[in-house]
């Protein structure tokens, strides 16, 4: 056993930050935010570039094979720069088309675009909620409803998120593109690789929320001395770091079994994996938000404006800790009652 | 990256685990903070050493097995699980060990391990002073330098098990005229019942005498039990600090076992609809999962030449808060039964759960507390500045 990234995969992160710190992404977030998806679309195609949508997608459609710890890799950092987009969904929707197979043509035709970067994917689970994030903006929208797979039929209007990047809109239920149980599978396991997704997200939102505070903390000065001195300010901290240093084994755990599961080729997400998701996904959404409600509070005032870039990832760690998955719903999956003979974590 | 032991490993895991199906006592032990179950313990010591299983990690000269940290790690899991005795070894195998191993003599560690591994002779920990606690540098308690060693006077107290242990180590302050209070400590070993000690045990807060304070009254101590050079105690007892802190002290082991029992209890006990508790035992279980993973992580760093340093501290305050919501949790789910304490006939599962959440307490108090754990965090992982504590 070794649980520890190998250089390859720690050196792809840091490449990753370099790209996007160097991309100005609080800029491509407030034009989104507008309704300019132009920067954001470039980082896109920057990311894709740097082959992070080809780790969801097979080799047989043009990309590197599902490897869900470089997709975690790459998502703690999409949430540390706080990219733009459809990005968990887009992940999903290949999981979900490379799953149902070759019906149709559907895996042939999109997955590769994705690979490429050239399609951005919106896709919605209506059994989770109403809304597809960035259905205005994606390349093409899949709404999975039980077990029919369909594509959108037009976008209501769009329904602005405590996060103003996320643009969630209704969809009007447009063609069938498949249907029958394997649909309602392979929807499961892409719920449950958005859900992971969103969790290694939330861990990179709070990892950026702790070091800008901690940053801000040492160079304020109040009653003559750096903010960062006084204990009440470093027990809060402290509390961050706890949360997000033991929610980060969590996460990538989860990946080490989904991956795993995937090369097993395990039919249907196993119960373990299930599990292992919803654990990492309660402790980073948290996490996230802890780091989040300490930024704001340790920033003072500062902390409260829209203008501050800090504002776009304490905004998004409030939606990141709902999407894919609210805490109440993870935790029911780790206990789903008394009586189930839900998988059990360790020795009872 | 990967979650999978390797043949060797799961080799050592069975063997741990058969072994302990077959020795594990059926009916759990009288409590270790009585002198009935400390003696009770004390044998159970000496037949975890008859398997070699009483310090896994230590050369197989001393007792031990020359296991690796993963390997301790996956003994801690099945020997808490299989519902094993509390260890009272555990203060001179987690703390004074390892400082023997870096500082102590070869004559030193030949002397005091094979007895330590054998559960013959029970070592406390004397640092912390009435003037003397999250400020340990404050220690008065004095070294007197004499013919052939030193002479102890002074005062210790919330010496953990020190009512019925044998020995006991710690620091003194052997050079007064010394220019910082953490300058001028000397780390020794001393007998508990030398001429001049008086023991006087205190209670806690159930009553149990699981500490004591020590009189020491001109007590000598031989020049070959001073660990490392006179007036570097400091130093000496700083450089394996962490070893009480984090891992060693309690290993994910005990939580990953009790947050199992949490949840079978759970399983056997809880209305549905609650879920309040539900979510309570499901963030037992989360937080038990967090900390064996990060364990993992921990022990691939540290055999990749990593050390432990101020991340001890984290896991200190993790584990400590982990344990108390995890024995509330159970406390709760067992509604009017769970007040009853061991002591009571009908106490569930022989007062386990009450009498866990009595030690679980302590745990934000000791080895260093939670507070001090926080500045440590605070200053040395995330670079903030120094103040006024």
């Amino acid at each position: 056993m070794r649980f520890l990234l190998d250089a390859e995969q720690a050196e792809f992160g840091r490449t990753l930050g370099r790209m996007l710190a160097a991309a100005d992404t609080p800029a491509a977030v407030r034009a989104w935010g507008a309704g300019d998806s132009g920067p954001g679309r470039a980082a896109w195609r920057r990311l894709a570039g740097a082959g992070v949508f080809g780790l969801a997608v097979p080799e047989k459609h043009e990309g590197a094979g599902l490897l869900p710890i470089e997709l975690v890799v790459s998502f703690v950092e999409l949430g540390r720069h706080a990219v733009p987009g459809p990005l968990a969904e887009t992940v999903a929707a290949a999981v979900l088309l490379d799953r149902l197979g070759d019906a149709d043509g559907l895996a042939d035709t999109w997955l590769p675009a994705i690979a490429a970067g050239d399609a951005m994917v919106s896709y919605a689970d209506l059994s989770r909620g109403p809304y597809a994030l960035d259905a205005a903006t994606a390349d093409v929208t899949l709404l999975v409803d039980g077990d029919t797979l369909r594509a959108s039929g037009g976008n209501g209007p769009v329904q602005p998120s405590v996060d103003p990047v996320r643009r969630l809109t209704r969809c009007a239920a447009g063609a069938v593109l498949a249907s029958g149980p394997a649909v309602r599978a392979a929807a499961a396991q892409a719920a449950d690789t958005a859900r992971l997704l969103t969790a290694a997200q939330a861990l990179g939102v709070g990892r950026r929320l702790l070091d800008d505070t901690v940053a801000y903390v040492k160079q304020r000065t109040q009653f003559g001395v750096a903010i960062g001195s006084f204990q009440a300010v470093k027990h809060r901290l402290a509390d961050v770091l706890l949360a997000l240093e033991l929610a980060e084994p969590l996460v990538y755990g989860a990946a080490v079994e989904l991956a795993g599961a995937s090369q097993a080729g395990v039919a249907g997400s196993a119960d373990a994996t299930g599990v292992g998701i919803a654990m990492a996904k309660v402790a980073a959404g948290e996490a996230a938000y802890t780091a989040a409600r300490a930024a704001l509070q340790l920033h003072g005032a500062l902390g409260y404006t829209d203008e501050l870039d800090l504002s776009l990832w304490i905004r998004k760690a409030r939606a990141l800790r709902g999407a894919w998955g609210t805490p109440a719903e993870c935790r029911a999956r780790i206990l789903p009652g008394p009586a189930s003979a839900g998988a059990q974590i360790f020795h009872e | 990256m990967d979650l999978e032991l390797g043949p060797e490993d799961e080799e050592f895991r069975q063997e741990t685990r058969t072994w302990l199906a077959s020795h594990v006592p059926a009916e759990p032990l009288p409590s270790l903070e009585t002198a009935k179950g400390f003696a009770a313990h004390r044998e159970w010591e000496r037949e975890l050493y008859g398997g070699r299983w009483s310090a896994v990690t230590w050369p197989e000269e001393y007792g031990g097995r020359g296991a690796s940290l993963l390997r301790w790690l996956l003994f801690e899991e099945e020997y808490y699980a299989a519902r094993a005795p509390g260890r009272v070894s555990q203060n001179g195998i987690s703390l004074l060990a390892p400082t023997l191993f870096a500082h102590g003599t070869d004559e030193q560690v030949a002397r005091v391990l094979p007895p330590m591994a054998r559960g013959q002779t029970i070592w406390a920990q004397a640092w912390s002073e009435p003037g003397a606690g999250s400020d340990l540098a404050a220690l008065r308690s004095s070294a007197v330098r004499t013919d052939g060693g030193w002479l102890l006077r002074g005062h210790k107290t919330w010496s953990s098990r020190a009512a019925f242990a044998d020995r006991a180590f710690g620091l003194f302050r052997s050079h007064p005229g010394a220019d910082r209070p953490h300058h001028g400590l000397t780390y020794l070993m001393f007998d508990l019942a030398a001429p001049g000690v008086t023991v006087r045990p205190i209670g806690r807060l159930d009553g149990k005498p699981a500490f004591a304070e020590l009189r020491l009254d001109d007590v000598f101590v031989p020049d070959a039990d001073v660990i490392g050079e006179p007036g570097q105690g400091w130093q000496v007892a700083m450089s394996t600090a962490g070893n009480e802190r984090g891992l060693t002290l309690r290993s994910p082991g005990r939580f990953t076992a009790a947050a199992g029992r949490l949840a079978a209890l759970w399983r056997a006990t809880a209305d549905p609809a609650d879920t309040a508790l539900r979510d309570r035992v499901a963030d037992a279980l989360i937080g038990a999962r967090a900390y064996q993973l990060s364990a993992y992580a921990g022990v691939a760093r540290l055999t990749e030449g990593g050390t432990p340093g101020a991340g001890a501290s984290l896991t200190k305050v993790f584990w400590s808060e982990l344990d108390i919501a995890l024995h509330e949790t159970a406390l709760d789910l067992l509604g009017p039964r769970g007040e009853l304490a061991d002591a009571a006939p009908e106490a569930p599962d022989h007062g386990s759960w009450a009498d866990g959440w009595v030690f679980a307490l302590a745990g934000p108090v000791y080895a260093g507390t939670n507070e001090i754990q926080r500045d440590i965090i605070a200053e040395r992982l995330l670079g903030l500045p120094k103040g006024r504590r």
